[in-house]
């Protein structure tokens, strides 16, 4: 199966290829994948592979609140992936305990026993060598078994069609950059898979004004927001780290330090609420709007 | 008791009551299919609207991810247990009254199955990649499990169901010859592949269907297993359940149970079957659906028991919503309307008639859908973070695909009845062959492979009179 399918892909490498400065124009980096020439990262697992983690720091995180916007995080992964309207990849939930409440982005967490992947019946949903669990949008039967499978909620699905930028016609779909977006296929946050490899943070540790967000590495055992690079390991050791339901066994990469946004000088008994993300539909209404003022 | 007054023996009085819905149509017959068939085509014109515009026109949305669909797929493949029970369990405990119903309860196997697999296919957001499934299929996916064990089911019972039909079709080749359409009489003389009731003829079918009565109980148990370990693999509270296999295996043959004196029910009526299907048999059918419905009280109470004494926060919220938030209605339904009024039904000894037994069945299967909704629906809408709450109703195209299925089904069991006689014909006269000879009670002999007749030279011996043979006699 897997060699006319390559042939194929490679005879659209050319046209995708050519489409490149045509997906300058829609705003953001489509081409970045043209360069891969299978669409599955193969790839054994060798020394140079680096195995992907995040920590996300609550003590730095206020739900974008007292900066009066809706959670960065979410907004620059909606804009990054053209998330289909009404899906958050990574959701920043409100969370009220006892002494108050505190905020919670909830990325998809790249479980290493992921019950996700152990339940998909066409293996559509896969781990690449980095430790990131993929959807591969070209095989996904649109079962729904793995979105029942999560314990996290991380995944969502395309319901009707969803709306594509007009740059995607050109885009060359990878699992890694999955776009277009395709009717009836399963979608989830796949940590920027397609930005780390080069070295770029994913787009909502990049987008949090906090820098609340780090990206990890378990191999090299060292994680960066952007600002400043920490050990891993002994950086979650040192601040109490947690997993989210660490007790059902899932293994996550995605690891909390407790807070509520203090270092920021949120209070716990804050009682602003979250703002509704916008999908990047609005988001680049809003750009075109605002240069067309500046313009006049 | 209808036609006792002719003086035709009761051999030639059973084929004919049981082949002339085969060649005598009422004007009725026609009414009823060409409404179904109208019920199925609506619901097609939804399935063609939900291919068109995709799952958006379903009420099932992120959170709330299955719904009516997956509810029928476990109903239509729960009910589907019926065939095993009374032809496969029965026959293995030699339970001579099963002879006249073998037949349709057979039949709801074979088109709860069929009507129940295309379920999921409906509720797929790409169904065009089926193929998929071979291509890149996972045995580790409890879907695949499912394909396997379902397609495994719908073959045997296919088998299952043509093994027995075999002299009857032959006897429908000798019997309608020349009064039937040729295109018709042609199907009867290949399906009946040459049965012309030799004794070896009959010593191979009664081995294969020796064969098949074994094999048939644990492929069919291992259906519902896999059923439900759709669910039981997962880490959602209410669904991740140690018991849940053997529990919908019990509420499977429990909502069988319901379906085959339903079904029976209907047959007696329309097919003026009173004679062969007595009393008796809605009783003994009653005894095993209180015998199951209690069985099925037991492991609900345990299930909700072990959970509601822990109350692991999820284990609560999910309870509380079940027990008396928005599923309540739906659970009580099922609890009180589903299970405890069917029970008292067939308990007592004075509202144990006909009616009211068929009124516990119809019943017992609303109120096991019912069960299957809250089953499938309120986990899927517990909050996984915190703490929203999934919706869902089910909208126009949903309700009228989940209609034109029951429709579907009865219109499949209308068409088979009209084509191929619903009583065992050859079964039912090998039973009173065997009471005739071996007296009224036929002993288990020990070292005796069950079911396997005492007798094989029957073909020719003459009929048996009134009095020793006919149930329905009296």
């Amino acid at each position: 199966m897997q060699v006319p399918r390559r042939k194929f892909l490679a005879g659209l490498a050319g046209l995708a290829g050519s489409g490149v400065a045509a997906l300058g124009l829609a705003g953001v980096g489509l081409a970045q994948t043209a360069t891969t020439p299978d669409k599955r990262d193969t790839r054994s697992s060798d020394e140079g592979t680096r195995q992907w983690a995040m920590v996300i720091d609550l003590r730095k995180c206020e739900g974008c609140v007292t900066q009066d916007k809706p959670p960065q995080c979410t907004e620059a992964c909606n804009a990054e992936h053209f998330v289909p309207a009404g899906q958050e990849w990574i959701r920043v939930f409100k969370v009220e305990g006892p002494g108050g409440s505190y905020f919670m982005p909830r990325p998809c967490m790249q479980c290493e026993n992921a019950p996700c992947l152990n339940v998909c019946p066409v293996g559509a949903t896969y781990r690449n060598p980095e430790g990131i669990n993929l959807v591969d949008h070209e095989r996904c039967i649109g079962c729904r078994m793995c979105m029942s499978a999560c314990p996290y909620g991380a995944r969502s699905f395309n319901w009707g069609q969803p709306e594509n930028p007009p740059g995607a016609t050109f885009a060359q779909y990878s699992p890694e950059y999955p776009v277009p977006h395709r009717r009836g296929t399963v979608e989830k946050c796949m940590l920027c898979a397609h930005q780390v490899k080069d070295g770029k943070l994913p787009a909502c540790a990049d987008g949090c004004p906090m820098n609340a967000i780090y990206l990890g590495d378990l191999v090299t055992d060292r994680a960066t927001n952007g600002k400043e690079v920490v050990k891993l390991s002994r950086f979650l050791a040192e601040n109490n780290a947690f997993r989210l339901k660490e007790e059902l066994g899932t293994r996550p990469r995605v690891w909390y330090i407790r807070g509520h946004g203090q270092e920021y000088g949120r209070q716990s008994e804050d009682e602003r609420q979250l703002q509704q993300a916008r999908p990047w539909q609005e988001q680049k209404k809003e750009v075109s709007s605002a240069s067309n003022n500046h313009t006049h | 008791m209808r036609a006792t007054t002719t003086p035709i023996s009761p051999v030639a009085r059973l084929e004919n009551t049981v082949y002339r819905p085969l060649t005598r149509t009422s004007l009725t017959w026609y009414a009823w299919s060409g409404f179904l068939a109208l019920v199925v085509v609506w619901g097609l014109y939804a399935y063609s609207v939900q291919l068109r515009h995709g799952l958006i026109e379903t009420g099932m949305r992120d959170v709330v991810i299955w719904g009516f669909y997956i509810t029928n797929f476990i109903f239509f493949i729960g009910i589907s247990h019926a065939g095993t029970l009374i032809s496969a369990i029965l026959r293995v405990s030699q339970a001579e009254w099963r002879r006249p119903v073998t037949r349709m309860a057979e039949v709801i196997t074979v088109v709860a199955l069929m009507t129940g697999a295309i379920m999921p296919i409906i509720d797929m957001g790409r169904p065009e990649r089926i193929p998929n499934l071979i291509l890149y299929g996972r045995i580790g996916s409890p879907l695949i499990w499912d394909i396997v064990a379902i397609t495994t089911y719908l073959t045997g019972s296919l088998i299952y169901l043509y093994l027995p039909l075999i002299p009857d079709i032959a006897l429908a080749r000798d019997r309608l010859k020349g009064t039937t359409s040729r295109l018709r009489w042609k199907l009867y003389s290949i399906l009946s592949a040459g049965w012309r009731d030799l004794p070896e003829q009959r010593r191979r079918l009664e081995r294969a269907l020796g064969i098949m009565m074994i094999l048939i109980i644990p492929i069919a148990v291992s259906v519902h297993t896999v059923v439900s370990w759709i669910f039981g693999m997962t880490l959602r509270a209410g669904w991740n359940s140690t018991i849940f296999g053997p529990y919908f295996v019990v509420g499977a043959i429990f909502s069988g149970t319901a379906a085959i004196i339903t079904v029976m029910y209907i047959f007696r009526r329309v097919y003026h079957l009173d004679e062969y299907i007595t009393e008796k048999h809605f009783r003994y059918l009653g005894y095993l659906m209180l015998a199951l419905g209690l069985i099925y009280t037991y492991f609900t109470f345990s299930e909700y028991l072990t959970t509601g004494y822990k109350l692991v926060e999820v284990d609560k919220l999910l309870l509380e919503a079940v027990l008396r938030g928005t599923y309540a209605p739906f659970f009580w339904s099922f609890a009180i309307g589903g299970v405890i009024i069917p029970i008292f039904i067939i308990a007592l000894p004075w509202t144990r008639t006909i009616p009211l037994i068929v009124l516990a069945s119809v019943l017992v299967n609303i109120g096991m859908w019912l069960k299957r909704y809250v089953i499938v629906v309120s986990s899927l809408a517990l909050p996984l973070m915190p703490y929203d709450w999934g919706v869902y109703y089910p909208t126009w195209v949903e309700i009228s695909i989940t209609v034109g299925a029951f429709a579907g089904f009865a219109l499949a069991f209308m068409l088979f009845a009209k084509v191929f006689p619903i009583i065992s014909v050859w079964e039912v006269k090998e039973g009173w062959e065997r009471e005739g000879a071996e007296g009224p009670a036929p002993a288990l002999v020990p070292g005796r492979v069950p079911a396997r007749p005492a007798i094989r030279e029957v073909a020719g011996m003459p009929v048996p009179s009134v009095e020793a043979g006919a149930p329905g006699g009296k």
